[in-house]
């Protein structure tokens, strides 16, 4: 079927089959592969992309879901050259080691600040509930959080 | 084996009308998909045998949530993050906002539904101990109609429910009671987030001059299905609150339940567990 989405300000539309997880037509058709596969059972947060203004887990999303809807990605996220300040705040403070979960970290933390610039430690512990990390640990990545909003 | 996905059909209807006609017109040929946090799972693992859904998750007849002096009612589709920021729910029903807090991560909670909760019919869903507490009722819908009927009743076996093919839940509507009460929901789990429940205690009274009263109790994870722990309660209401009471309460919530072992948990630590919540309740009660 013939599905329209917006994705990072780009009208597209591309022939799917309903049920294809947006996960795949993210990083396979449309080659973003800054959306990672986890565990691909809605655990560990990896795929995380926001959906009409709301973080989803990607992998299970089917894309006759999305016809209609605007995605972003982390592709979407810095501004042409210009890192978000959670982006930046990663960086500069270790909040990142192999990778693999700080696309859907710095969507769950961008996601939390659009919501509660201000928010508490426990704020910042459900906002990135649903995202796992296996190697920096959690201290690095909380401390990142809080740094991008005293920015 | 992951599954292949040109097997699978996901048709959009594009009415509430459109979905039941469907329904009917090849009954259980056409199974309902809403937010697809359980259904996508077993669908990754290979483990989905149902082939052809119907894609109810844009249709607006069944959001909401609507509130009237005896009633609060919620469509289908309202997810976990609709239900932890209305006010109502938060003042009256707290132990269900709590559920929809507890529930997976935020992403999880953004598409997840309290229809789906209970049409997955999982015993260890997080919401269906606080709606059976909470007394709800729920509406199936058909192109013949509709029918309401009490949540407690809807659940027969492990996976088993009185929904017809043709069927579709529409909305479920708690009554505005609990004013008063002690509200007391606590789900314990492997680790505090992103778990799924070992046991789950959603239980409410209030005690006036020491004497507890309009006691509930459901439990989830301790039995096929979702259960309300009438005999527990019943050997609670009207009764002096003590060290007595409690002994009495737990004897009779060991003859109530039938945990089991399996991946989770053990079915010794699930009763243990489950008596030490019903305790910590009733200690709550009179703190």
């Amino acid at each position: 079927m013939l599905i329209t989405f917006n994705i990072n300000n780009e009208s597209r539309t591309l022939d799917l089959f309903p049920m294809a997880r947006l996960l795949d037509v993210l990083r396979e058709q449309l080659h973003l592969t800054g959306t990672k596969e986890g565990c691909g059972e809605g655990e560990c947060g990896a795929c995380t992309v926001v959906l009409d203004g709301q973080i989803v887990n990607s992998c299970l999303v089917p894309v006759a879901q999305v016809n209609g809807s605007e995605i972003k990605t982390i592709e979407g996220v810095a501004h042409q050259d210009q890192l978000h300040a959670v982006q930046q705040a990663f960086i500069d403070h270790g909040g990142a080691q192999c990778g693999i979960c700080t696309p859907g970290m710095v969507l769950a933390a961008v996601d939390l600040l659009n919501r509660n610039p201000q928010p508490s430690e426990t704020d910042i512990r459900n906002g990135l509930a649903g995202n796992l990390c296996r190697c920096t640990g959690y201290m690095k990545i909380f401390e990142s959080v809080v740094r991008a909003y005293q920015k | 084996m992951r599954a292949f996905i040109p097997n699978y059909q996901l048709t959009t209807p594009s009415s509430l009308a459109d979905a039941l006609a469907l329904l009917n017109r090849e009954p259980g040929v056409w199974k309902p998909f809403a937010g697809g946090t359980d259904l996508m799972v077993l669908l990754e693992a290979g483990k989905l045998p149902h082939r052809n859904y119907v894609n109810i998750w844009g249709l607006k007849e069944l959001r909401g949530i609507e509130v009237t002096d005896s009633h609060i009612t919620l469509g289908a589709l309202t997810t976990y993050t609709d239900v932890q920021s209305h006010p109502v729910l938060q003042n009256e029903f707290p132990m269900l906002c709590q559920a929809a807090s507890e529930t997976g991560g935020l992403a999880i909670q953004n598409r997840g539904t309290i229809g789906g909760n209970i049409v997955n019919a999982s015993p260890a869903a997080d919401s269906p101990p606080a709606l059976l507490a909470y007394d709800a009722e729920i509406e199936l819908i058909s192109t013949d109609g509709s029918r309401w009927l009490p949540y407690r009743s809807f659940h027969t076996g492990y996976k088993q429910m009185l929904i017809g093919p043709n069927e579709l839940l529409a909305r479920i509507r708690m009554p505005r009671n609990t004013r008063g009460a002690t509200h007391y929901y606590r789900k314990v789990g492997t680790r505090k987030a992103q778990a799924i429940s070992k046991v789950c205690l959603a239980a409410l009274a209030k005690l006036d001059d020491d004497q507890i009263s309009d006691c509930r109790i459901a439990l989830g994870s301790v039995a096929p299905i979702v259960v309300r722990c009438v005999q527990t309660e019943d050997a609670l209401q009207g009764q002096k609150h003590g060290a007595g009471t409690i002994k009495t309460a737990c004897a009779a919530l060991s003859q109530e339940i039938s945990p089991i072992d399996d991946i989770r948990s053990t079915a010794d630590y699930r009763l243990q567990v489950a008596k030490n919540l019903l305790t910590d309740f009733l200690l709550t009660l009179r703190a």
